[in-house]
């Protein structure tokens, strides 16, 4: 789902290519096998894997930060339980896929640390979401139900990846996503039914996040933005649709939704082109966009700095621990 | 004895009912407030393996808390999310110890949280919690006993994960052991606030709801000083004061203001 970003925290290494070995790596995954770890791939495979896994793996652990902000804040013992429940999914998330991409790493002598460096040196992206404020608890609601919405989406796209890893690893995780968004939809539900100001911050919520929520698969093709690797990822059989088909899933399943709730989203010329079959919708500004990712976005400095302390900050302790290691 | 099979029949007396809410608070307030400096760390443990696990814990032990307002709830003090996010600092039950801020730093801005503390704190509390509910299975209240019997189940898994750190972090010697002996004293001298009864103490004895807090003390100290070793020359204290009093700090008032912001905009709302 994460296939738009140019830059990521891999150099050419050199490995040589074998035309043999290509052929008979594309007539597997075209046959639909599967590629492990240590199968023989295509450089241009490994790194365009590195690359998308890297990013969904620090985008679920950078995207626990802005619902964390509302964990201790949520209203009830049991909204307390559900989001505490669902950041700890979302940073297991991000373990299980970070250790995928360790193994794609080895090739390169790179480790969870070098992704830890990329990441606070900016040369490895997290998703747009992330970078964005929260304002009120019907934040964490929306982040649920239409973030984790959207990742559904795009995560469904991708569970029949040709790269095994990461299948089986996205099969794991949107079988949680679901619950996710039902915890979501469930923060939502109360404030829609809830009193006038619990329905406007509700509104408010849905207004900021709608261009943030357009943004999320990406641009529409590589002109927009001048970077695109959609074509890519198809090509290797890690997804099916591209970023305009799943945005249209996503207007499909959730506007229906949205409005029924008699919510409203901020766009006047919004309707469904019966002829095309497909939502018409006012473009999200795609240079916002662009400098979202690198880090200028609301929050991008804020979220990444609570990273670089834990990071500065332990540093004793994972010096201890390789030393206690060293002994035992 | 008298054995009390649920709470209408403990409702229906009146010194037994006090004593039994008395160390019911204790039970929940404690897990809230630690459930809370749990939830601060999200994102910034050493690393993510223990993010995972910690924020586990985390949601467990605000489980156990809510098991026991749920428990006091049925007592008739009133519903579980008023007890957990109305009452004020002074009415509040949970230990001093427990209340102290994660470090420096707010958590959201610039949360330089002390890992030690953490570890000794966490490592310190869930021997404790062991202590207490395994008295509690034998408690003269049966909901209470079943309840320290079902919090028994997830507890081995929390108190094999901080003995771990505390047994790592020591065994590497140098800056590490340092920083964990210095909060080990400390704790040292704030703790027996966390290991008392309280000022009812004498009437959950009377009562057969737990045996006495000198039990609790002892068994806690050989369990702690077989891991650690011995601590400290001096007396356990509660330097920062008894919090089973009602005595608190101000990092409490903080730490409530918070776990009620969003609920304190409309008491009466449904969230
Ligand atoms: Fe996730
Ligand atoms: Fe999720």
């Amino acid at each position: 789902m994460y296939n738009f970003v140019e830059q990521g925290g891999v150099n050419d290494s050199g490995i040589e290519e074998d035309p043999e070995k290509y052929q008979k790596f594309m007539e597997r995954i075209e046959a639909g096998k599967l590629i492990e770890a240590d199968d023989w791939m295509p450089e241009e495979y490994r790194k365009t894997l590195i690359k998308l896994i890297s990013m969904h793996g620090i985008s679920e652990v950078m995207g626990a930060l802005p619902e964390k902000e509302w964990t201790p804040k949520a209203p009830t013992l049991k909204r307390k339980l559900g989001i505490m429940a669902k950041v700890q999914d979302e940073m297991g998330h991000g373990q299980l896929l970070l250790r995928v991409t360790e193994d794609l790493l080895k090739p390169y002598g790179k480790t969870r640390e070098n992704l830890m460096e990329d990441l606070l040196n900016g040369d490895l992206k997290f998703h747009n979401v992330f970078h964005m404020k929260t304002k009120t608890w019907a934040d964490a609601g929306l982040i649920g139900w239409l973030v984790d919405g959207a990742a559904i989406i795009s995560q469904t796209n991708m569970l029949d990846a040709s790269y095994g890893p990461y299948q089986r690893a996205l099969h794991r995780i949107c079988a949680e996503e679901v619950f996710h968004a039902q915890h979501g939809e469930a923060i939502i539900m109360a404030l829609a039914e809830g009193t006038e100001e619990q329905r406007e911050i509700l509104q408010d919520s849905v207004n900021r996040w709608w261009p943030s929520l357009l943004m999320f698969f990406g641009p529409g093709s590589a002109s927009t933005t001048g970077s695109s690797k959609q074509e890519i990822t198809m090509k290797y059989r890690i997804r099916k649709s591209s970023n305009e088909e799943l945005r249209q899933a996503f207007l499909d399943k959730y506007l229906p939704r949205v409005f029924s709730l008699n919510l409203t989203v901020p766009d006047d010329t919004l309707h469904y082109d019966e002829q095309e079959k497909k939502w018409i919708y006012q473009q999200p500004d795609w240079n916002e966009f662009k400098q979202i990712i690198s880090n200028k976005g609301p929050m991008s400095k804020e979220r990444l700095r609570l990273r670089q302390i834990a990071y500065e900050n332990n540093r004793w302790v994972i010096e201890a621990l390789s030393k206690e290691h060293s002994f035992s | 004895m008298t054995h009390f099979e649920n709470a209408e029949q403990a409702k229906r007396d009146p010194l037994y009912k006090e004593a039994l809410t008395e160390l019911l608070y204790q039970f929940a307030d404690d897990d809230f407030i630690l459930a809370f400096r749990g939830s601060e760390w999200l994102g910034l443990a050493p690393h993510i393996e223990e993010d995972v696990a910690f924020s586990s814990i985390t949601q467990n032990t605000m489980g156990h808390a809510t098991f026991f307002y749920q428990l006091l709830e049925e007592l008739g003090e009133g519903d579980a999310d008023v007890l957990a996010h109305e009452r004020g600092p002074e009415s509040r039950k949970s230990a001093v110890y427990l209340e102290k801020e994660n470090g420096d730093g707010h958590y959201l801005d610039e949360p330089f949280y002390d890992w030690a503390l953490t570890v000794v704190r966490h490592y310190f509390y869930e021997e404790f919690k062991q202590v207490k509910l395994e008295l509690a299975t034998r408690s003269s209240y049966q909901p209470l006993a079943d309840a320290a019997q079902k919090v028994l189940m997830e507890q081995p898994y929390h108190l094999a994960h901080w003995k771990m750190w505390v047994k790592q972090l020591l065994a590497a010697g140098g800056e590490a052991e340092e920083r964990l002996r210095a909060r080990m004293v400390e704790a040292w001298g704030e703790f027996k606030d966390v290991l008392e009864l309280g000022p009812k103490a004498k009437q959950m004895a009377d009562a057969h709801l737990i045996a006495g807090e000198d039990v609790i003390e002892t068994q806690w100290v050989e369990r702690v000083e077989t891991t650690v070793g011995k601590i400290s020359k001096q007396q356990l204290g509660k330097k920062q004061g008894s919090g089973r009093s009602g005595e608190h700090t101000g990092e409490l008032t903080i730490a409530l203001k918070t776990l009620s912001e969003v609920y304190d905009t409309d008491r009466t709302a449904i969230w």
